[in-house]
């Protein structure tokens, strides 16, 4: 089959969906590749370096369009490259098919396959063609830079002959790939950084790339389906508000990145916060393009407004086009492997397959998006799955009810050990209090199994009211023993609760 | 009236309990927890002591007294590396206090007759039982944990025949006492019994071997609740009856929970006599030594440390023993000054008692945020620059997965054989507690730093600083 790269034609794009290395390795995978010239102009690519690593290059749009049987692109296509699909073409593009339900309709009207990179669902399987991780990655990159550049002063704070620099400080809203990677290289350039976001569980993630996670004394769990962010509730947005009014009078750039899938980016950044800010401050809004996190920003524009410099660029990854063609690329090559796993360059698109059900948004001109929601191969709370050992597997799947069925056992062992038949009474606040402690226990953490030992041990010592009945007996004997053995209980109880406040005492969360 | 406060303090004594179990589901709740506890007990005894049947108070307020006494020392001057040792000893008392109280109960003439005679025997004769059990196989445990007895198991020939014939012979005995018409004859019935209870209880702990202790301690945890449940319906006390039950069944969970992190069958454990289906540990073929090992300097891993950003601790019960916890969180501060990640991971099973390790970095101050269990970071090992084993032998020991006929084959392990550097801190070649020669000593990338957990975390330490 025949692949054809047209030269991407949306104002200022400067991407390219093919680099030499991806062409060579396409055609091992059987392919033939088409590449209309200059295509790669804008990345750095001229046509001679497509033809040596083996592409044919046309000189027309029109010609390649005809002549592929698959495209693959950055951007949706225009409405005049829509003109030139045909029946039976596979078109691979950014598609948003979310967004764009008119694009959508033209493009099933055509009777093509569309394959849409941004529907690649997020499961660890799919991580290498993950297209718009990579693409976010650099955008977070370009939006410091875009920062840095419109910032008048160093990121790092020094001290020189000729005086004292403050280091800036750079607030990151929404820890997502974009938001990490800002914060990453914003603390490579010396700044102090601090990140944010309603799912707590980036909190690490924040941290180990150098940036301070700012957390609300609120407790809510941010985290959606598929490792995005949900909307939060109304006291939620309150308290997260008033965090930002406090830190915009602080920082010196603000860069926010937090999209909710589906909906308009939520608004963090009001006017008044802007106004708030220090004179010479830049925001950079990434989720410009979708309604844009601060109220000012201009979507594709830097404006200054009230002294700060607002940056909403929509473009952020083709501004630094020969990186972002080269991950797309790579990206679009494992899509491509995907598709052709008999490496005979002839494609298929398995709807059986999780990856390509996900991506594969029109099959023959019949909408197939949305895809049914992702199997949770990725755990909102802890990404970290447990290592496949086989014999720890099989315990698992015992857990639950034969969890359930062998603690029966084990009381009925009990009873048998401990009850005579006919205290019915008794018997039934034995079982009873065996079910109170399976259900109670099984709740305890696992560093807290020492203590839980301990506690038990020093409950265990009640056996001091059974000596405690008997001490008063007229047989002599009796009263030794007893004694004894309120003796031994009491060094029970005593010891048991003492050494378990010793312990508790310890445990206590130190800032880390 | 008197007996509904009574019945009421000890329903609330109960329900007190019940919570105090439930407080150490976290760490917050944790300390309430204990109070609930505290609380529980003061009222049950307290309600007990002022029983009007209760007259002889000289004496049992002596003992009450020593006995607080003696506990409160107890529980200040433990190390916390010592916690085994204290809580195995204390699950013998209570087991003595149940063989006492049994006996005691035995001496009193009661009133009953016919069948209820007959089921209150039957009472005293298991709550004995399990008491000499509890009690003799805490001992043997104290004495292995605190290395006053050899911790290598001691397997007497035909062991599962002589458990057998015990088991028979007592059950014989129950019956003979049960039926015995004359009360020295009965007499004659129980010593015997307690005594070869005692034998078993002693047998049944010392041919458990090496890394099970975990096991043996929680299992006596349960046995010493059934011990306390079974003499509640000897006195016909629900109070001991609830409370025995609660911790019966929190020991039997939390056996379960380490046989499970052990690979090991549950009920055979239960049952008692485990860890001989391997056979003898230490076989020809495990032993085999599979290369050479690379010793390096407490300097040369300062240098690694201080070149690499990802960095794992996996403590054992070698840095409890070395007292090494302060040294190793230092060492963890500095890394982490220096924006080195350093985490530690913790096997379910580490240590000589469920939850070891957790209580000693607690103690040493580390956060819990950075201590990880084995399902968390298992599969960050890869992407780790340098893991650092203290003291742990057979928790990392890649034959559990890799050798089919070892002895801990199947056992999840951590597998830090994947880092690019293992440095296991260790005071010579000799074999874990499971006697089970380990190949990670000899992987390429495996370093050996010889010599005292803490002596050699101190010099590193020093190297770093």
């Amino acid at each position: 089959m025949k692949i054809g790269i047209p030269k991407e034609i949306y104002p200022g794009e400067k991407r390219v969906a093919l680099t030499t290395e991806v062409a060579e390795k396409l055609r091992q995978l059987g392919f033939s590749v088409l590449v209309q010239t200059g295509a790669g102009l804008d990345s750095e690519i001229s046509d001679k370096e497509y033809l040596q690593s083996g592409c044919e290059v046309l000189s027309s749009a029109q010609s390649v369009w005809a002549a592929s049987d698959i495209i693959l692109k950055v951007r949706a296509p225009e409405p005049q490259e829509i003109n030139l699909l045909k029946s039976g073409q596979t078109l691979v593009a950014f598609i948003w098919p979310g967004q764009n339900p008119d694009l959508m309709k033209l493009l099933s009207a055509t009777g093509v396959s569309v394959v849409a990179m941004d529907s690649v669902p997020r499961i660890s399987r799919a991580q290498k063609l993950d297209a718009l991780s990579s693409m976010a990655n650099i955008a977070g990159y370009r939006a410091v830079i875009e920062a840095a550049h419109h910032f008048g002063r160093f990121f790092t704070g020094q001290i020189t002959a000729a005086g004292k620099v403050q280091p800036a400080k750079v607030l990151v809203i929404g820890a997502g790939v974009a938001g990490l990677s800002a914060i990453g290289v914003a603390s490579g350039l010396g700044a102090v950084v601090r990140g944010f976001d309603t799912r707590l569980e980036v909190k690490d993630q924040v941290t180990s790339l150098g940036g301070e996670f700012l957390e609300l004394d609120f407790k809510e769990e941010g985290a959606g389906l598929g490792g995005y962010a949900k909307v939060m509730s109304e006291e939620f947005i309150r308290a997260e508000m008033e965090l930002f009014a406090k830190q915009a009078r602080e920082v010196d750039i603000i860069i926010t990145t937090a999209l909710i899938p589906g909906k308009p980016a939520p608004r963090l950044i009001t006017t008044e916060m802007v106004k708030s800010m220090k004179a010479g401050s830049v925001i950079v809004d990434m989720a410009a393009e979708q309604g844009g996190n601060c109220e000012l920003t201009e979507a594709g524009k830097s404006v200054v407004k009230f002294g700060v410099t607002l940056i909403g660029y929509t473009d952020l990854p083709s501004r630094l086009a020969r990186q972002s063609s080269q991950l797309y690329a790579n990206n679009l090559l494992r899509l491509m492997e995907e598709l052709t796993p008999a490496k005979n360059g002839v494609i298929d698109l398995n709807m059986d397959d999780e990856v390509i059900r996900g991506a594969t948004v029109i099959k023959n001109g019949v909408i197939t998006w949305p895809a049914p929601a992702p199997k949770l191969s990725m755990a909102p709370i802890v990404p970290k799955v447990a290592a496949p050992v086989a014999s720890k597997k099989i315990h698992k799947k015992k857990s639950g009810s034969a969890r359930a069925v062998l603690f029966t056992l084990i009381i009925l062992a009990g009873i048998g050990f401990s009850a005579p038949p006919h205290l019915m009474e008794q018997l039934t606040v034995f079982v009873l209090s065996c079910f109170v402690g399976y259900l109670v226990v099984w709740n305890v953490k696992a560093s807290l199994h020492t203590p839980l030992m301990s506690v038990t041990n020093a409950v265990s010592g009640i056996i001091a009211v059974g000596a405690i009945l008997q001490i008063s007996s007229p047989n002599p004997t009796v009263q030794i023993l007893a004694a004894v053995a309120i003796l031994v209980a009491t060094i029970n109880i005593v010891g048991g609760f003492l050494v378990t406040q010793r312990m508790l005492e310890m445990f206590r969360q130190k800032k880390g | 009236m008197l007996i509904g406060i009574s019945i009421t303090s000890y329903l609330i004594a109960s329900v007190l309990f019940i919570l105090s179990l439930g407080g150490l589901r976290n760490q917050e709740t944790a300390r309430s927890g204990n109070y609930y506890g505290m609380i529980g007990m003061a009222i049950a005894i307290l309600v007990t002591v002022l029983n009007p049947n209760v007259e002889a108070y000289g004496l049992l307020i002596v003992a009450l007294l020593m006995g607080g006494f003696i506990g409160a020392i107890l529980a200040r001057r433990v190390k916390m590396t010592g916690m085994p040792e204290l809580v195995a000893i204390l699950h013998s008392f209570v087991g003595l206090a149940a063989i006492l109280v049994g006996y005691n109960n035995f001496i009193e003439p009661n009133a009953l007759t016919g069948s209820e005679l007959i089921v209150h025997n039957v009472e005293v004769f298991l709550g004995i039982l399990i008491g000499a059990v509890t009690f003799s196989g805490s001992l043997v445990a104290f004495g292995k944990l605190s290395g006053r007895v050899s911790g290598k198991p001691v397997l007497l020939p035909a062991r599962h025949w002589l458990n057998l014939a015990i088991g028979l012979i007592c059950l014989g005995l129950g019956y003979w006492f049960v039926a015995a018409g004359s009360s020295q004859e009965a007499m004659g019935a129980l010593v015997t019994m307690t005594v070869l209870a005692l034998i078993f209880g002693i047998h049944m702990v010392l041919m458990i071997g090496g890394a099970d202790m975990p096991v043996v301690v929680s299992m006596l945890n349960s046995y010493s609740g059934w011990a306390a449940a079974t003499t509640g319906f000897m006195l016909s006390n629900n109070l001991l009856i609830v409370t025995g039950a609660l911790v019966g069944s929190s020991g039997a969970i939390l056996s379960y929970i380490m046989c499970e992190a052990m690979n090991r069958d549950f009920l055979s454990v239960i049952a008692g006599g485990f860890g001989t289906d391997t056979g003898s540990p230490s076989t020809e073929k495990s032993s085999e030594v599979k290369g050479e090992v690379t010793a390096v300097t407490a300097q040369e891993v300062a240098d690694l440390l201080t070149s690499s950003r990802r960095v794992i601790v996996v403590p054992g019960y070698g840095m409890a023993v070395a007292h090494a916890q302060h040294t190793v969180f230092e060492i963890a501060n500095t890394l982490r000054g220096r924006k080195i990640d350093v985490r530690f991971a913790i096997h379910p099973v580490a240590g000589r008692m469920p939850g070891h390790m957790n209580v000693l970095l607690a103690e040493a101050k580390v956060p819990y945020g950075l201590v990880f269990e084995m399902d968390e970071i298992n599969e960050d090992f890869d992407k780790t620059d340098v893991v650092i084993v203290i003291g742990a032998n057979d928790i990392v020991n890649p034959s559990a997965l890799e050798d089919p006929s070892s002895p801990i084959a199947g056992m999840p392990v951590l597998e830090v054989w994947k880092a690019k550097t293992v440095i296991v801190s260790k005071r010579g070649m000799a074999t874990g507690y499971a006697g089970v020669d380990n190949p990670l000593f000899y992987k390429e990338n495996t370093r050996m730093l010889f010599g005292d957990a803490k002596k050699m975390m101190d010099e590193v330490l020093k190297a770093l600083v």
